[in-house]
Parts: C-alpha cells; sequence; structure tokens
C-alpha cells in the first residue's frame, strides 16, 4: 500500500513547496533582493563578505602588517601574487631583516578564491568592495599593493 | 477543396464575389497563414517575456526591465539578435538532415495551432479528429528532435536526443490516455462538438473526480512533454550539456527554442478546450457578445501557462530513472485505472449537467 502513500505523500510535498515559491510570487513587489545597479552607483553598500580585489592595508603612518612571509604567494594556486625582497639592515637593531621591495598582485589572474587571505599569518592583506575593474589593457591590472615608502610596522614580526 | 476553413464567413462571401472561388480560396489559406504565423510570432516573444517577468518575481529578482517600457521589447531584441547571428554547424554533419531537423519542431507545432479553437470562428480547421491529429502531430516532432541528434553527428547530441525522444514517447503514452478519459464524455473527436457538449458545465465540472484526476495527469505529462522543467532533462545547459540542440546556433537554435514555447501554449490550448470549455465564458456571463471567446480562451490559456510556469520555478529537475519511473509505474497504471472510473461514471450517468 506504499504506492498509494507515496502518491499522496508526493503530492503534498509538491504542493507544500507550490505553497512556498507562490508566497515569494505574491510578495516580490515589495521585496525583491537584487538591485538596480547603475542607478543605486551612490548608495550602493557592498557586502563585507564579498571578494573584490586583494589590497594591504596601511594606516596613517603609512605603515603596514606584511613581513614578507611570503606565505600568500605559495598559497596562489596560479601564482598571482609575488614578491620581492631582499635582506636590509634594520635600523633599530643593526641586525639582517628580511624586507619586501614590492608585493606584486596580478589581479588580472586572480580568482577570488581568498587563500591568500586566509594564508596571511598577519592579516596584512584583506579583500576590497570594489568591483568596477574592467580596463582595456591588462597591464592595468598589475597592482603594487604596498604603497611607496612603506614599512612594517612595529611589532609585528614577534 | 472542402476544407472546413471557419476562421471568418465574411472574408470568405468577400473574396468569393471579387474572384472565382479555387483562387479565392487559396487567397483565403494564405491569409490564414499569415494570420497563424503572425500569432506564432508574437505569442512565442510574448511567452519568454513572460516567462522572464514569472521567473523573476518567483526568485525575487527584477527581471527584464531595460528594453522599452518595463523590458517590453526586450525578446523582440533577443529575436533581432537572433536573426543577426552566424549559422555554424559541424564539418562532418549530415548537412540535409540537420538542416531539415528544426522545420520538423516547428511546423508542427504550428500545424497543431490550427484545430485549435480559439473561438467561435476562429479555428482554421474544423476536423472530424482533431484530438487525434494534435496527438500524431506531436508525436512527429519527436522525429525532429531525433534527427536533430542524428544529423549532429555528435555522441552527445545523439544521446540528448535518445533521452529527450524517450521521455517524449513515454509521457505522448499519458497525453493521448488523459484525452481519451475525455473523450468519453464528449463521444466525439472534434473540437467544436467537444466545446458544444460543455454548454452544460465545463467537462472538469461534469466528470468530477476522474476529470479532475485527468487533468492533473495532463498537466504532469503535458510539462513533460514540452521538455519543461521538472521535465527538461533535455536542455540542462550546464549540467547534461544541452543534449540534441548542441550543435545548433542562430535562427536554427531559436526555431526549437520557439517552438518549446508554442507546445507549452498548445498544451495550455488543449487543457483549455478539453477541461475548461474553450472559449465559453464561466456561467455563460458572456454568452450575448461571443467576440469575447478570444479573450476567455486566452485568459483561461494564461492561467494554466502561469500553473507551469509555477512548476517550472518550484521543482527540482528528475532524473531520467525517477522521469520513467513516474510515467510508467505511476501516471500510466492510475490512467488506466481513470480511464475505467470514467468509463463508469459516464456509463451510470454519474456526470453533473447544469
Amino acid at each position: 500500500m506504499s504506492y498509494f502513500s507515496d502518491i499522496y505523500n508526493g503530492v503534498k510535498t509538491l504542493l507544500t513547496g507550490m505553497g512556498v515559491t507562490g508566497k515569494y510570487f505574491l510578495n516580490s513587489g515589495k521585496g525583491a533582493i537584487t538591485q538596480q545597479y547603475p542607478e543605486n552607483r551612490d548608495t550602493l553598500q557592498m557586502f563585507e563578505r564579498f571578494r573584490g580585489e586583494v589590497v594591504m592595508h596601511h594606516d596613517e603612518n603609512n605603515e603596514h602588517s606584511c613581513t614578507g612571509c611570503q606565505k600568500c604567494e605559495l598559497a596562489c594556486p596560479n601564482g598571482s601574487i609575488e614578491i620581492i625582497w631582499d635582506r636590509g639592515l634594520d635600523p633599530e637593531t643593526g641586525k639582517k631583516k628580511k624586507m619586501i621591495d614590492k608585493h606584486i598582485y596580478h589581479f588580472g589572474m586572480c580568482t577570488q578564491c581568498g587563500l591568500c587571505v586566509n594564508a596571511c599569518p598577519s592579516n596584512a592583506i584583506e579583500w576590497a568592495q570594489n568591483f568596477e575593474n574592467s580596463v582595456y589593457d591588462r597591464t592595468q591590472l598589475t597592482r603594487v599593493l604596498n604603497k611607496p615608502g612603506s614599512k612594517v610596522k612595529a611589532g609585528i614580526e614577534e | 477543396m472542402n476544407i472546413s476553413l471557419t476562421l471568418s464567413e465574411k472574408t470568405h462571401e468577400l473574396l468569393s464575389a471579387i474572384m472565382p472561388p479555387s483562387v479565392a480560396s487559396i487567397v483565403e489559406m494564405i491569409l490564414i497563414a499569415v494570420v497563424y504565423l503572425t500569432f506564432f510570432a508574437i505569442a512565442g516573444l510574448f511567452l519568454v517575456l513572460l516567462e522572464r517577468k514569472v521567473a523573476a518575481r518567483f526568485q525575487l529578482r527584477l527581471g527584464p526591465n531595460r528594453v522599452g517600457f518595463q523590458g517590453w521589447f526586450q525578446t523582440v531584441a533577443d529575436a533581432l539578435k537572433l536573426v543577426s547571428k552566424e549559422l555554424t554547424g559541424t564539418v562532418k554533419a549530415d548537412k540535409f538532415l540537420y538542416n531539415l531537423a528544426p522545420y520538423f519542431v516547428i511546423i508542427t507545432a504550428l500545424m497543431a495551432l490550427a484545430v485549435i479553437p480559439f473561438a467561435g470562428y476562429f479555428q482554421a480547421f474544423d476536423i472530424n479528429i482533431g484530438v487525434l491529429f494534435i496527438i500524431a502531430l506531436s508525436s512527429i516532432g519527436v522525429i525532429g528532435i531525433l534527427l536533430a541528434g542524428w544529423g549532429s553527428n555528435n555522441k552527445f547530441a545523439m544521446i540528448g536526443a535518445m533521452r529527450s525522444g524517450v521521455q517524449t514517447i513515454s509521457y505522448e503514452l499519458s497525453v493521448g490516455l488523459s484525452l481519451l478519459t475525455m473523450i468519453l464524455i464528449t463521444g466525439s473527436l472534434q473540437f467544436s462538438e467537444i466545446v458544444e457538449v460543455q454548454r452544460n458545465g465545463w467537462l472538469i465540472v461534469q466528470g468530477h473526480i476522474p476529470a479532475v484526476l485527468a487533468f492533473m495527469i495532463y498537466m504532469i505529462a503535458g510539462t513533460a512533454e514540452t521538455n519543461r522543467a521538472p521535465f527538461d532533462l533535455v536542455e540542462a545547459e550546464s549540467e547534461l550539456g544541452a543534449g540534441f540542440h548542441t550543435e545548433y546556433s542562430g535562427m536554427k537554435f531559436a526555431y526549437f527554442f520557439l517552438a518549446e514555447f508554442i507546445n507549452m501554449f498548445i498544451i495550455a490550448s488543449i487543457a483549455v478546450t478539453v477541461f475548461f470549455g474553450a472559449y465559453l465564458s464561466p456561467f455563460g456571463i458572456t454568452e450575448s457578445l461571443p467576440w469575447l471567446g478570444l479573450f476567455w480562451f486566452l485568459a483561461k490559456a494564461l492561467v494554466l501557462l502561469f500553473l507551469m510556469m509555477w512548476f517550472r520555478w518550484t521543482f527540482p529537475r528528475l532524473r531520467i530513472d525517477q522521469l520513467l519511473t513516474l510515467e510508467w509505474k505511476y501516471l500510466l497504471p492510475l490512467n488506466l485505472m481513470n480511464i475505467v472510473l470514467m468509463a463508469v461514471v459516464v456509463w451510470l450517468k454519474l456526470t453533473i449537467q447544469f
């Protein structure tokens, strides 16, 4: 007899599903969850979880927290991150220390997987929310993330 | 020529007055063809737009709203784009069959429109085996699908065509049997007579329980026959590689696409004719205004089309084995039982008539 109860349950669950979507249909005039994009550009708020592009956070003293550990470079599956570094003398301690020259981010190759951001031990890089990234020349998508003249924040390496 | 072209008596008289009868009938046929082709194109474009609008509402989106007022010219723009697209094909395809297949699909859809009674005198071809004619025609559409798969000379298209063919042929049975259930009440296969019987109450009321069952089976099988979700294995774009029309581009693809929407309209039209009294108004409220028949017909058809769109945007897609199980283990036995039930109802005169 499970044959007929199957039919009964089948029809019942289908009607339940149609009830849910029917409610959506009737109410969707009030609250569409999508937005009319170019018109609302001024008021547009992107979500914090949105992955636009990778940026490096600099504070007001032009200091960042990247120690040049290269974990992001290793984590990137397609080599979008390149770090050019050298050892230089630390002015305070006088010891030789690893310092980044350029943190290069090839945005044109990036798939926004986020592994670099997860891999960073000092939270130096993070996601930005911008998304209008179309350009005519792909060289414009190669970004140097650390600003000129910036240095590592004190107390990050310990 | 003895084809009952009942579209308009007046046009017939007018044409007969100014030219010899044979020329008049040919001119009449051309006029009717033009009317139906126009209707076909407009209905296709409108249904595509409607589908997108309805889908947007179901999914809490905005939908097309750019081209024209509220996006009403979106599908016209799409059609222009499709016309201007290059027609590509595979080198090793069977060129003749490959090019023939879209026409099979679209011509059968167009021919099926001919027998549908849109209004009292708005029916091109009132044949006395109307229901049989429509069932037979929709089987020819399968040949178009199989030819498309075979002609493409591509194993994925071939598998897709087989899948589509098995689906359409299986569900054809249920469509036929559920219509047969209703034929037991009307006692005629002619659409105009089927409509006349319903002056004493729509058939879904006259046949009550078995008629409602037949309607449910018909809607399920009809949705499946038009390859729409939840039975759209045929065109699961990303999951299955789109099936039989993978190799088609531009307008040839659009023919398959358009035929699907017209078939959907035909399925709804048959349902309206056989279950909901075609162009008859509810309780005969506009009996004195026969030209409102077209309005009632289209209104009822739109409700059923909306129901099919509701199915599409609610239910998840079936797997091929589930699809065949549903047809052969559930719909078909139920359908056969339903026919017996309907026969008993008609035999004992348990039908409800006003």
